[in-house]
C-alpha cells in the first residue's frame, strides 16, 4: 500500500523563528484559519463532557502586533485595531511551501487540539 | 442481486468499519458500487506521531487514502461532492440533496447505503444521511432504490429496533481490514490496539469487524 505523508517541515516551535515570521505579518492584510476543538465524538464517549470546537476558516485580518509567549506549550496574541486573536497551547509549526505560517497544538498522540494559520492569500 | 449500489457518507472513513465489507461482497459479484463522498474530511484531527500531515495538508491525503480503499473494495466510481467537513448541517437542504440527486439519476441505483438521518452522532452524518433520503424521495416510490441506513447513536436501538439486516463478512475479512488499513491517518491508532486482539481471535472484535449491520430506512422516527 502507499503510504502518503504531507507534513513538510512541522516541527517543534522555535520561539524565535515563529516571532520573526509574526513580525513580517504584521500590518498587512491577512487570511486566518483558527481552529480548537476536543473532538466530535467527545460528548458520545463521555456523556458527562461536552464536545467543544470552533473554527474560523479565510477571516479576513489585519494585525499591529503579534507577539508569541510562553516556554512550550506557547501562546499568541494578535492584536488588532479594534480587538484580539489569541490562541493557546500551541507546540508544533512550520512555514509551507506557499509561505504560510501554520501553528499547531498536538497531544502527545499526535491528535491536532488547536490550530492557528495566517496567509496572505486565501486558504 | 442488486443491479447497482450507491453508497454515501460525508467523510473518507465512514465506509470503512461498517460498509467496507458488504461493498467487497457485492464488487467481487460483479455488482457496481459508486461513492459520493461528501467531504475529505478536512477538519481531522489526527496528525500522526510523528507528524505525517498538518491541518493544510490533511484533505490530500486523505483523498489519496480514500482512492486507495476503493481500489481495495473494488469501487471504479468514486465522486467526491466538494463540501467542506462539519459544514453540511449549514448548507442549504435542498443544494447538498440536489448534488446527491444528480448522482442518484445518473447511475440509478437499485440500492442506497447511507446514515440514518439523527441516529448517526456526528453533524454531517445526520446532515448528509438526511440529504440523502432527501433526493431518494423525489422520485416516484416505485422507482426509488432501497435504502439502507447505518446508525449507531446510543438511542437508536430503543428507536429503530435491532438492525433489520446483519451480513456476515468474515469471508472477505481481511480484504475489509485491508480498506480500514487504506485509511492511515484515521484507522492507525486503532489498528494498532487492534493486531494482539486479532491474533488472539478476540471474540467481540472478530464479531465486530465480521458482522455489518443495517436497518432498512422507514421514513423520519421522532425522538
Ligand atoms: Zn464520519
Amino acid at each position: 500500500m502507499n503510504i502518503v505523508t504531507g507534513c513538510g517541515n512541522l516541527e517543534a516551535i522555535r520561539k524565535e523563528d515563529v516571532q520573526k515570521v509574526l513580525d513580517d505579518f504584521a500590518g498587512q492584510e491577512l487570511y486566518i484559519h483558527l481552529e480548537t476543538t476536543n473532538g466530535v465524538y467527545t460528548g458520545f464517549r463521555r456523556p458527562d463532557q461536552l464536545s467543544v470546537g470552533a473554527f474560523i476558516r479565510n477571516g479576513k485580518i489585519r494585525y499591529s502586533r503579534g507577539k508569541i509567549t510562553g516556554n512550550g506549550p506557547y501562546r499568541v496574541g494578535l492584536k488588532m485595531e479594534s480587538g484580539w486573536v489569541y490562541a493557546e497551547g500551541l507546540t508544533d509549526w512550520e512555514v509551507d511551501d506557499k509561505g504560510r505560517l501554520l501553528l499547531a497544538g498536538h497531544h502527545k498522540d499526535g491528535k491536532l487540539a488547536i490550530a492557528l494559520e495566517l496567509s496572505k492569500e486565501p486558504f | 442481486m442488486e443491479r447497482h449500489v450507491l453508497i454515501t457518507f460525508p467523510h473518507p472513513d465512514d465506509e470503512a468499519f461498517g460498509v467496507a465489507g458488504t461493498v467487497i461482497q457485492y464488487t467481487r459479484a460483479g455488482v457496481p458500487v459508486t461513492y459520493a463522498c461528501g467531504t475529505l474530511g478536512e477538519m481531522g484531527r489526527n496528525m500522526g506521531n510523528p507528524f505525517f500531515a498538518t491541518r493544510e495538508t490533511l484533505p490530500e491525503i486523505r483523498k489519496k487514502e480514500l482512492q486507495e480503499a476503493c481500489r481495495v473494495m473494488g469501487i471504479k466510481d468514486l465522486r467526491l461532492l466538494g463540501l467542506h467537513d462539519k459544514t453540511i448541517e449549514f448548507e442549504d437542504e435542498d443544494e447538498v440533496a440536489d448534488k446527491i440527486y444528480r448522482i442518484i439519476e445518473d447511475v440509478r441505483p437499485s440500492l442506497i447505503i447511507t446514515f440514518y438521518p439523527g441516529f448517526a452522532v456526528h453533524p454531517d452524518h445526520d446532515a448528509y444521511g438526511a440529504a440523502v433520503i432527501r433526493a431518494a424521495m423525489r422520485l416516484p416510490e416505485d422507482q426509488r432504490p432501497k435504502i439502507y441506513c447505518k446508525a449507531f447513536s446510543q438511542n437508536c436501538e430503543a428507536y429503530l429496533g435491532s438492525p433489520d439486516i446483519v451480513n456476515d463478512v468474515s469471508d472477505v475479512f481481511d480484504q475489509k481490514l485491508e480498506a480500514i488499513k487504506a485509511h492511515r491517518s484515521q484507522t492507525e491508532g486503532s489498528l494498532k490496539e487492534w493486531i494482539p486482539k486479532l491474533t488472539n481471535n478476540d471474540p467481540d472484535l472478530v464479531e465486530w469487524i465480521g458482522k455489518e449491520t443495517f436497518w432498512i430506512y422507514k421514513g423520519p422516527v421522532a425522538v
